[in-house]
């Protein structure tokens, strides 16, 4: 048992892969929490994809190298987030055909920029599906230093982001700069994508914002608990995810979101109080409420 | 990007000015009719005050025009003298169809949002947040539930809530749209008792509702809406057959009784809009 645990440990780049998997876990838990409760799950896979053409230019332009890649993600993801911001402002097109049209249109640019590479099916596969397993001590270095700077603006911000998630209304009231916490949080959500880009890929990314935090969902009415069971669940399916893709031999990005969903599917089922099995089998509540409740608590 | 308004100060109170001064106030959404027509009115110090008219008559544009989270199309919305939307003294209490029930947040997190502008970037909440927090609960009764998920409690526990979190805002004028609307006689009694027990600190209250029997109860003036205003003042001024007539048109029947003209309505539930759950 604990050879089979300690294995797969000898490899360097697999303590690189698992040290990069835990980091994009914790980070895609914590702003997964926002994206989930603001309800940008569609938003968040278009961003994903949208960031291709950024990163294919910063391959093509540095030959594989983080750094390159980063900012031409980051420049394509944030340019993807106003684009789609313009268009929907215009107020002639939905914001969802905006989001469509704009993800789909830049998707299509990076493949076809990625097809210009000679060894054009290997790289394009690492882009869509991850390569967690290539992750250099460098690029290492990097998506801890932005990790940690992600979790340190949530935190910072705490407060202003929660009351823009909960309620635009009061933020509006309270005068808070509405406009820059959203734009703070696409910016956050395009560098936690291209973060997670090395691990499960573009296809995948979305799956790591979203299951976890809302599995997470399902067993706290906490924020904070809600972003800490997240950051769990999100690096305890990266490193349980890798051991299956070393074990089982499956690539390791499809392997971490299984994992994810396995997790999902466990607390679906049988998260107290809110779980499938739980609302089935339980008998009347027991209620110590002293007035009528509403129809928005008739579960 | 408004991130120049970071660090922007509220606006600041003119002691001898109306707290809520609409002059001309015009509000009109896409090119269709207006919501508001040359809506101009003075709300003084310490009123609690009823909108009421039809659905979609404009209450809830003119409680976000007050608020200043709606600019009029023409005219002007003033509180305390100064622009509405520069102010951070007024408390709002959404319909309760405008709110996420299933959002992970407790009643004293919701009440804390409330200090949110006061506590300013960076700040976490300190030993007087907390304080201000507890006592408005205690304020409203809701000090034994105040760790449960805001969706677990009551319609009227839930306006409580928001009302407690008005206070903890430090909110000198006070906006409800609707509060009343789907609440049981019991809850809606624990709201006016709040609302009364504001009165000597001198809060003033403007609550839309399309309970006229309750507006007239229970308010010191009345506001007739229809696009127009078509009355303000006390409920016997403003609540005649001509003027409910004008306001209510075809949705509204005047039956003579032996004990004086009844108003029958049908413009029951509005914003009554099931959730999801």
């Amino acid at each position: 048992m604990v050879n089979w645990l300690l294995d797969p440990l000898q490899y360097e780049f697999m303590l690189r892969g698992l040290a990069a998997a835990i980091l994009v876990g914790i980070v895609c838990g914590v702003l997964g929490a926002y994206v989930v409760l603001r309800g940008m799950a569609f938003l968040g896979d278009a961003l994903a994809h949208a960031i291709l053409p950024g990163i294919a230019v910063g391959y093509l332009v540095g030959g594989g190298a983080q750094g390159p890649l980063f900012w031409g993600g980051l420049i394509a993801g944030v340019g993807a987030a106003i684009g789609i911001g313009a268009i929907s402002r215009s107020g002639q097109i939905r914001e969802d055909t905006a989001i469509g049209i704009i993800f789909s249109g830049m998707f299509a640019l990076g493949v076809a920029l990625i097809s210009t590479a000679r060894n054009f099916t290997v790289d394009l596969t690492h882009f869509l599906f991850g390569n967690v397993l290539g992750v250099s001590p460098a690029d290492l270095r990097l998506t801890a230093v932005l990790a940690a700077l992600i979790v340190l603006l949530v935190a910072a911000f705490y407060k202003e982001l929660l009351v823009t998630a909960f309620d635009p209304v009061l933020a509006t009231i309270l005068r808070l700069p509405t406009q820059f916490y959203r734009y703070l949080l696409l910016v956050m959500l395009a560098v936690t994508i291209v973060i997670a880009l090395q691990t499960v890929g573009v296809a995948l990314t979305v799956a790591m914002l979203v299951t976890p935090a809302a599995a997470a969902s399902l067993l706290t009415r906490r924020l904070p608990t809600m972003m800490a069971l997240a950051a769990f669940i999100g690096a305890a399916s990266g490193v349980l995810g890798l051991y299956l893709s070393y074990y089982v031999n499956i690539a390791s990005g499809p392997a971490i979101v299984l994992v994810c969903t396995a997790f999902f599917a466990l607390t679906f089922l049988f998260a107290p109080q809110r779980g499938v099995l739980w609302t089935r089998f339980r008998r009347e509540p027991t209620s110590t409420r002293s007035e009528t409740p509403t129809n928005s608590l008739q579960r | 990007m408004d991130v120049k308004n970071i660090a922007r100060k509220p606006a600041s109170h003119e002691p001898e000015a109306p707290v809520v001064r609409l002059s001309d106030v015009t509000v009109t959404y896409g090119g269709g009719e207006p919501a508001l027509d040359d809506v101009s009115l003075e709300i003084r110090r310490g009123e609690q005050i009823a909108i009421v008219g039809p659905n979609g008559a404009g209450k809830t544009t003119l409680l976000k025009v007050v608020a200043g989270i709606q600019e009029p199309s023409s005219g002007k919305a003033d509180v305390y003298g100064h622009e509405a939307s520069g102010h951070i003294c007024i408390g709002y209490v959404p319909q309760r169809s405008q709110v996420d029930w299933k959002f992970p947040v407790t009643v004293s997190d919701v009440v804390m949002m409330g200090r949110t502008a006061k506590m300013g970037l960076f700040k976490f909440p300190g030993k007087t947040d907390r304080r201000i927090v507890r006592e408005m609960l205690e304020k409203v009764g809701m000090t034994n539930l105040a760790n449960r998920q805001i969706g677990e409690l009551s319609g009227g526990q839930q306006q409580r809530v928001f009302i407690a979190r008005a206070l903890a805002q430090e909110a000198e004028l006070l906006l409800m749209d609707e509060p009343l609307t789907g609440l049981d006689t019991p809850s809606q009694e624990a709201i006016f008792e709040i609302l009364d027990s504001l009165r000597p600190e001198q809060m003033t209250v403007l609550v839309s509702t399309h309970d006229l029997r309750v507006a007239a109860e229970r308010f010191d003036r009345l506001m007739l809406l229809r696009h127009q205003l078509l009355g303000f003042g006390p409920p016997e001024d403003v609540l005649t057959a001509e003027n409910l007539q004008r306001a209510y048109g075809a949705h509204m029947t005047m039956v003579e009784t032996p004990i004086g003209t009844m108003a029958l309505s049908d413009t029951c539930c509005e914003g009554e809009e099931p959730h999801d759950g």
